[in-house]
């Protein structure tokens, strides 16, 4: 019984807990949202994930991280370092290979009133637990009428590497995002990594992380702010990374620095885009996406997973729902080849977004080329 | 179907004995020493009630008696080695015994060993048995009729229900498949409680979220039944995890049938559960059937017992229908699981008497007769109420007093679930997430104010 008692006061315990998709939040470092503060140093994402997770672990004892080579091996990609050596093998737990087996095992932990964190060596892998994931997590605290909540936080990398072909490439971001009752987070920088983990762990609500594996060895600047322990970034809540007036791009994970990219390339031709950092892709911060193309009155959405049915589809339709009459151009959607990931190295640059697909589409939205035909 | 029984009534701690095969290594060396070897050799000890759990021997100790030369080093451990290429047999040479206290006439067997039950507690838990029964014919009868529209009776299981219940205090949490409400019975759910669910009103804990059956309750410890099969016994080993990391004086209790002993989940669950040494109780309601697919098609081993040794963990066989030996089972296995920190598997031996559900009808698939052979002759209610009267505790004039008196209730609680309004449109939106969104705001707002400008789109007595 103590147990139920637990995890409702578990649940509500940190001030700084952010949830849903209200604009009102307590978090000090709002500052360092736009700007970083002099002095900044640098930090790779992996070193951020690793510090998020330390810090979370070592606030709340009821924190546990749980997945294949997490523990003796450090983390497939070394994001778990250090950490069976500091919390010992009861919070971080070796798991057998099992994603359906440990993902159910860990949702159970959480309906007890535990906060695992549950790690997916790719999100491909997810698939098996996606049961779990979607019909014993997401559903459970509806179904229940609130008597089991579920404050667990799936993460791992999400979406293409180099070279590893179709089974370990796909993204899922679509897929986690159209379900209700999960929160789907995509960060970027080691800010982002740092700032909204911290959010999903102590969130009370079953949270998706989808990590990339390629920028887990980028470095970042990361402010004083963010680099306190008790730093944490609204769930909800997307970044202007750069501001601009002429074309907004949207974009999230790996796609963010090749938006970034464009931008200059475009600026250097007379196009001033704001590059958008969605941060979150569930909820979607539609209201920061739509003011944005109010102000621009041009849309590209960037994405590296398939076009059909994705992340830049719904925001196409939420923008055409809530600010049509402030479209100057059709919105230009980027996303990934329609195949499965194609191994060869030039077959695989082929497959993916590159930087000069989204500068020639913002020109094309910016009418400053012809529209072509089904363009990657 | 594999449901006769070879009761050896010869040997009374048989329960505990795994079944006999042809020894694996050379003859050189001894057999293995497991639990049930070293069990066995306390048989004096057993005169008197003991479930005293037995300390699983490390894997290396088994071969310190033997020379070393016959030893072969592998990650893992030792094994000794043979010459003789034998092949472990795909099925025992005789299936596992099946633990049962009271015989069909509810006599208990001479010799047997069981956890002796107060009158009190008897007496309750043939109440409850009774109580479950007559829910299960009220019910379906309202289903029938429209009032509700779905159920799933437990028919022939109440004893697993009731008798696995009673030997758990309220502490220990439990994760049920969705043939258990006799649990929630016995913890206190009341009658009008579970005829609320049923019918999805706003008094039902569930606030009609879900269809009927999917009880759960946090008050009493039991977890919201979910129609995915078996994907409690991962939730129950994570919870047991949690339970054993807060060193709780509490186990935790997980049920599923033949059929989802089937699932990937299980093997998971059992896997983990082993690893980790959680504390939790494995119970197999094994009633012969899922839906259609009897058993037979659903595996070929030796029923669900005999998996816990694949897993390492102990395991035990046991009469379904026998509420005294199925007391007696889960209460021996909720104290190994909580003293020694290990996992338990129990499987009961029954028959699903009723059909599937209020959306089958078992008789397209099997013998009418041997239906109602399980209803008459192997009812486990009538077994115990034998049992209780024999001792004195229970006598005709109470059984037709409980049964009418319950069955007003029954029939009570179903007229006042069905006149009490369902959920308001609020509910609609709430417990998606802890605290609702601003879509989700949004729209409320926008439903509400669509229904105030077309009334005519809606029903009358919508609830808002």
């Amino acid at each position: 019984m103590l147990g139920f008692i637990r995890r409702k006061i578990g649940a509500g315990g940190s001030s700084l807990l952010i949830s849903g998709q209200s604009l009102q939040w307590t978090c000090p470092a709002v500052s360092a949202l736009r700007s970083y503060s002099s002095g900044a140093k640098e930090m790779t994402v992996r070193d951020a994930l690793n510090s998020a997770l330390d810090e979370e672990m070592s606030a709340d004892p009821k924190v546990f991280l749980m997945g294949e080579e997490v523990g003796e091996y450090q983390g497939a990609y070394k994001i778990s370092k250090g950490l069976l050596e500091k919390y010992g093998p009861d919070r971080v737990l070796d798991t057998p290979i099992t994603e359906a087996g440990f993902t159910g095992i860990g949702v159970g932990a959480a309906y007890y009133g535990l906060r695992p964190v549950v790690e997916f060596m790719t999100f491909n892998f997810s698939m098996q637990a996606i049961d779990h994931i979607i019909n014993s997590a997401a559903k459970s605290n509806y179904m229940s009428a609130g008597q089991i909540n579920v404050p667990i936080v799936f993460r791992g990398p999400n979406g293409a590497a180099a070279g590893v072909g179709a089974q370990h490439s796909q993204c899922y971001a679509a897929w986690y995002a159209s379900v209700p009752g999960l929160k789907v987070l995509t960060p970027y920088s080691s800010e982002d990594a740092r700032g909204l983990l911290k959010a999903a762990i102590r969130d009370p609500d079953p949270v998706v992380f989808l990590e990339n594996e390629l920028l887990y060895g980028e470095s970042f600047p990361v402010s004083d702010e963010a680099r306190d322990s008790s730093f944490c970034l609204p769930i909800g809540k997307a970044k202007i990374e750069r501001e601009g007036k002429d074309v907004t791009i949207t974009a999230f994970s790996k796609m963010v620095g090749y938006s970034l990219k464009a931008a200059e390339i475009l600026a250097t031709e007379g196009i001033s885009a704001e590059v958008i950092n969605l941060r979150s892709i569930r909820p979607l911060d539609r209201s920061t996406i739509n003011a944005s193309v109010r102000k621009t009155n041009r849309l590209v959405t960037v994405e590296e997973g398939f076009p059909q049915h994705g992340v830049g589809a719904e925001i196409c339709t939420s923008v055409v729902e809530e600010s049509f009459g402030y479209l100057d151009a059709p919105v230009e959607r980027i996303a990934g080849a329609d195949v499965p990931m194609p191994y060869a190295a030039n077959l695989e640059r082929l497959a993916v977004p590159q930087v000069e697909d989204i500068v020639r589409a913002a020109k094309r939205a910016c009418y400053r080329s012809v529209a072509l035909a089904a363009a990657a | 179907m594999g449901l006769s029984t070879a009761i050896n009534r010869s040997s009374c701690w048989s329960s505990l004995t795994r079944h006999k095969k042809p020894p694996l290594t050379s003859p050189s060396t001894q057999n293995p020493r497991g639990p049930a070897q070293n069990f066995c050799d306390r048989e004096a000890l057993f005169s008197s009630y003991c479930f005293e759990s037995v300390k699983a021997e490390k894997e290396s100790n088994s071969l310190n008696d033997v020379d070393h030369s016959q030893v072969l080093d592998f990650p893992g451990g030792k094994v000794a080695f043979t010459t003789e290429m034998r092949f472990i047999s795909e099925s025992p040479a005789e299936r596992a015994h099946c633990y049962q206290v009271l015989d069909n006439d509810g006599q208990l067997i001479i010799c047997s060993k069981f956890k002796e039950v107060s009158e009190e507690i008897a007496v309750k838990m043939y109440s409850d048995m009774v109580t479950l029964q007559t829910m299960d014919a009220v019910f379906y009868e309202a289903q029938r009729q429209g009032r509700i529209s779905f159920y799933a009776t437990t028919i022939g299981e109440e004893a697993i229900n009731i008798a696995s219940a009673a030997a758990l205090t309220i502490d220990d949490l439990v994760f049920p498949q969705y043939r258990e409400p006799g649990v929630l019975l016995w913890r206190g759910f009341t009658l009008q409680e579970f005829a609320n669910q049923c019918f999805g009103n706003k008094a039902d804990k569930g606030k009609g979220r879900q269809m009927p059956i999917h009880y759960g309750s946090n008050k009493h410890n039991y977890f919201t039944v979910a129609a995915t099969i078996a994907t409690q016994l991962p939730h129950a080993v994570g919870a047991a995890y949690s339970l054993k990391m807060d060193r709780r004086n509490a186990c935790v209790i997980t049920y599923f049938g033949d059929g989802g002993s089937s699932e990937g989940d299980f093997h998971a669950a059992l896997n983990f559960a082993a690893v980790r040494e959680v504390p939790v109780i494995f119970f197999c309601r094994n009633n012969g059937w899922a839906i259609s697919t009897p058993t037979s098609d659903q595996f070929r081993s030796d029923g669900v017992v005999v998996r816990g040794l694949g897993y390492g963990i102990r395991s035990i066989r046991v009469d379904g229908n026998d509420a005294l030996a199925i007391y007696s089972a889960v209460h021996a296995a909720r104290e190994m699981a909580i003293s020694e920190q290990r996992p338990v598997l129990i499987e009961a031996l029954t028959y699903r008497v009723g059909h599937h559900s209020t959306s089958d009808d078992s008789t397209k698939y099997r013998p009418v007769d041997e239906i109602e052979w399980w209803r008459l002759a192997r009812d486990p209610v009538a077994r115990f109420r034998k049992w209780i009267e024999r001792n004195g505790w229970w006598c005709s004039e109470a059984e037709i007093e409980l049964r009418d008196s319950v069955r007003k209730q029954l029939l009570h609680a179903i007229q006042v679930a069905e006149k009490v309004e369902k959920s308001p449109l609020a509910e609609l939106f709430m417990d998606v997430y802890d605290v609702p969104p601003s879509n989700l705001c949004e729209q409320e707002k926008l439903l509400r104010e669509t229904i105030r400008r077309h009334p005519q789109d809606y029903p009358s007595d919508l609830p808002v």
